[in-house]
């Protein structure tokens, strides 16, 4: 750690002191640790929901709950991963503490809208407790809110539907914030092709976030009107339509997997060259495939849809632009691979999680083409192939690129570094525990497990135990992962300002940072992934 | 980045009282037309003179013709998902 003082011991407003510090602070910063332990609270609380799903489902019949519980138990676990974790965890994490630095910036744009992000997302979440011991029973709709079982169930929906509201404009906000951040608070000496790819990437979602998250708003709140007064919106006694409902649904959540999966992609195009000492192949191919993933993937929500009744028209046009939506995403794949080859290649934690990321991510890319023909969709939906596929991407991708974030820019946020050793040991226990949690399902699936049940024919048996004891290898190894982080704090080895040699803005200032980032004015690269530096220190030494 | 373009575009009141009053000039030509039955039409031209009366709004009241091609940028892409948004939704109901 320098002498310089770090952000952490410098309230930002400069009068707070103690806890006041942290809940009224506008430093981005303090905002990014402060979502850190509340996305973590949640993932923790939903890596348990899934560990109870999987026991039950290790043996026919009911094991450790029955079926009214068990619909909760995966509704609560979809919800809390969705909307708690998956959506929030890169974008407000890095993208709060990393963003502003990458740009050359103090802060973000707007410092108390940011704050009030966080409050919202915290409401977010307190209403979903809330909604767990109030009403008729625990959600049990699964994350997605179909109606007309949401409308005609008498559990807790509508304060759920109130919370995953609140849980959007939270994240509307932190778009926003993002978007107007790039354009405003850049470095002047920063071009739009100088920008570090993690920042295109928020900048791409931020996007998003903006244009997508208001249709889930009215959505949600016409369910809870629907069930209020039974307006008839998605009844067809009354005229209307329930297929309505899912595309108003999809149109949100479809584009929000891109939310997902962009800052993610945008976290390995900082991991691969960082640790490859070598420029990034095709800078510019992959901005503008983040930008082309986030139009043409706010395209292909139907494709949710093609068992649900809506025309032929729509799964021919759906289906089609669900294939195009492959080419950016293949375009930065294939970019990734080719920084590696012929680099100077250093195996770190980042590193490895960045790399089993393209693999499962390539898997779940690749799945997502048998559901999205229109044909093989049709054997497959509502199977356990589905449910393997979006964990091939929002867990073995998403989730992945997340953990490697975690572990590449740990020592800038705290200023430590962790167990090298025993990040390794957690990153193949999760790996191996996934392999066999989740290709089992695939081939469930394909024998036609449906998804969503807690109990299975006698066929099943076999695919189930296996997946169990995958599940269980993977949680022991996410919680080895998270302890490991945790102990870092305490045992406190002092990393160094830059001790991966990366070239971003960010290594450029101690670690921790001070309050206003940068001690020395940032210098801005004519290109943001210049490693001659680094290679010539590298050579001295 | 420059941040020049914070600069405040102040509008007389003349041309604000030029844009009211083309406003209500327009708001009297739907009230008129409507009573002119010209079959098919009907809801194109209804609809045509309302979006143009939004624009005269957006451009003039609400200054989007003075900012920066960034909000402009902005402005019209979420025109243009929400016209794809509702366009796509229609391709499914319209050959259900
Ligand atoms: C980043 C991590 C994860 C994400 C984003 C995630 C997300 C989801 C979502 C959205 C569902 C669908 C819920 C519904 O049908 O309404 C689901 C189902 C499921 N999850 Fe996860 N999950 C994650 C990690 C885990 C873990 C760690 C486990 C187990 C140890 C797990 C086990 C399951 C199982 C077994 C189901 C299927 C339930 C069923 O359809 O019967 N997931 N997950």
């Amino acid at each position: 750690m320098s002498d310089v003082k770090s952000f952490f011991d410098t309230p930002a407003p400069a009068h707070l002191t103690g806890i006041k510090a942290w809940l009224l602070t506008h430093d981005h910063k303090r905002l990014a640790i402060m979502y850190l332990w509340a996305v973590m609270f949640w993932f923790t609380v939903a890596i348990i929901l899934g560990l109870l799903i999987r026991i039950e489902l290790m043996s026919i019949g009911p094991t450790i709950m029955g079926a009214k519980l068990y619909n909760s138990a995966f509704t609560l676990h979809g919800v809390i991963m969705i909307f708690l974790f998956i959506i929030p965890a890169i974008p407000a994490i890095f993208g709060n503490f990393i963003l502003p630095i990458q740009l050359g910036a103090d802060d973000v744009f707007f410092p108390r809208l940011n704050l009030l992000s966080w409050y919202l997302y915290m409401l977010g979440g307190l209403l979903a407790i809330v909604s767990l011991f109030t009403g008729g029973g625990f959600p049990d709709t699964g994350w997605t809110f179909y109606v007309p079982f949401s409308v005609t169930t008498n559990h807790s929906v509508p304060l759920t539907l109130t919370a995953a509201f609140i849980l959007g404009m939270s994240s509307m906000l932190t778009g926003l914030n993002f978007i107007t951040t790039v354009h405003r608070m850049r470095v002047k000496e920063m071009g739009w092709m100088q920008i570090p790819l993690f920042t295109w990437s928020l900048y791409a979602t931020g996007w998003v976030q903006l244009l997508a998250t208001p249709v889930i708003s009215i959505t949600l709140l016409l369910v809870i009107f629907e069930r209020a007064f039974g307006i008839g919106l998605f009844d067809p006694d009354k005229g209307g339509d329930p297929v309505l409902y899912q595309h108003l649904f999809w149109m949100y959540s479809h584009p929000v997997v891109y939310v997902m999966i962009l800052p993610g992609m945008g976290i390995i195009s900082e991991v691969i060259p960082t640790f490859s000492r070598k420029a990034i192949f095709g800078y510019k191919a992959i901005v503008w495939s983040s930008m082309g993933i986030a139009v043409a993937g706010s395209l292909v929500w139907a494709h949710h849809m093609y068992t649900s009744g809506i025309s032929d028209t729509a799964v021919f046009i759906f289906s089609l632009l669900t294939y195009l939506v492959a080419i950016p995403t293949a375009i930065k794949v294939f970019s990734w691979v080719a920084t590696l080859y012929k680099a100077s290649i250093e195996m770190t934690p980042p590193l490895l999680y960045a790399l089993i990321f393209i693999y499962l991510f390539t898997v779940g890319g690749l799945t997502g083409l048998v559901i999205g023909a229109a044909g093989t969709n049709i054997h497959v939906h509502d199977t356990q192939f589905i449910v393997a596929h979006f964990h091939f991407t929002m867990f073995g991708g998403a989730g992945f690129a997340f953990f490697a974030g975690l572990h590449f820019w740990w020592p800038k946020m705290f200023g430590v570094m962790y167990n090298i050793k025993k990040a390794y040991i957690a990153a193949t226990l999760i790996t191996v525990g996934f392999m066999f949690h989740y290709v089992p399902m695939f081939v469930l699936g394909m024998m036609g497990m449906p998804r969503r049940y807690f109990d299975y024919l006698p066929q099943f048996a076999q695919g189930n135990a296996l997946a169990g004891i995958g599940g269980i290898i993977m949680v022991i190894g996410l919680l080895l992962m998270l302890y490991n982080l945790v102990m870092s704090l305490r045992e406190k080895v002092v990393a160094p300002e830059n001790p991966w040699g990366g070239v971003t803005l960010e290594w450029s200032v101690p670690s921790p940072p001070p309050v206003h980032n940068f001690v020395t004015a940032p210098s801005v690269k004519d290109y943001p992934y210049d490693f001659s530096e680094v290679l010539k220190k590298a050579a001295q030494s | 980045m420059s941040k020049d373009s914070s600069i405040q575009h102040m509008m007389s009141y003349k041309q604000l009282a030029l844009v009211l009053i083309s406003l209500l000039i327009l708001t009297g030509v739907t009230v008129g037309v409507s009573y002119v039955h010209m079959g098919i039409f009907n809801v194109p031209i209804a609809l045509g003179i309302a979006c143009f009366k939004v624009s005269l709004v957006l451009l003039f009241f609400m200054h989007l013709k003075y900012e920066s091609i960034a909000i402009k940028v902005s402005f019209l892409s979420t025109v243009g998902f929400l016209a794809i948004m509702i366009s796509f939704t229609f391709w499914d109901v319209a050959y259900r």
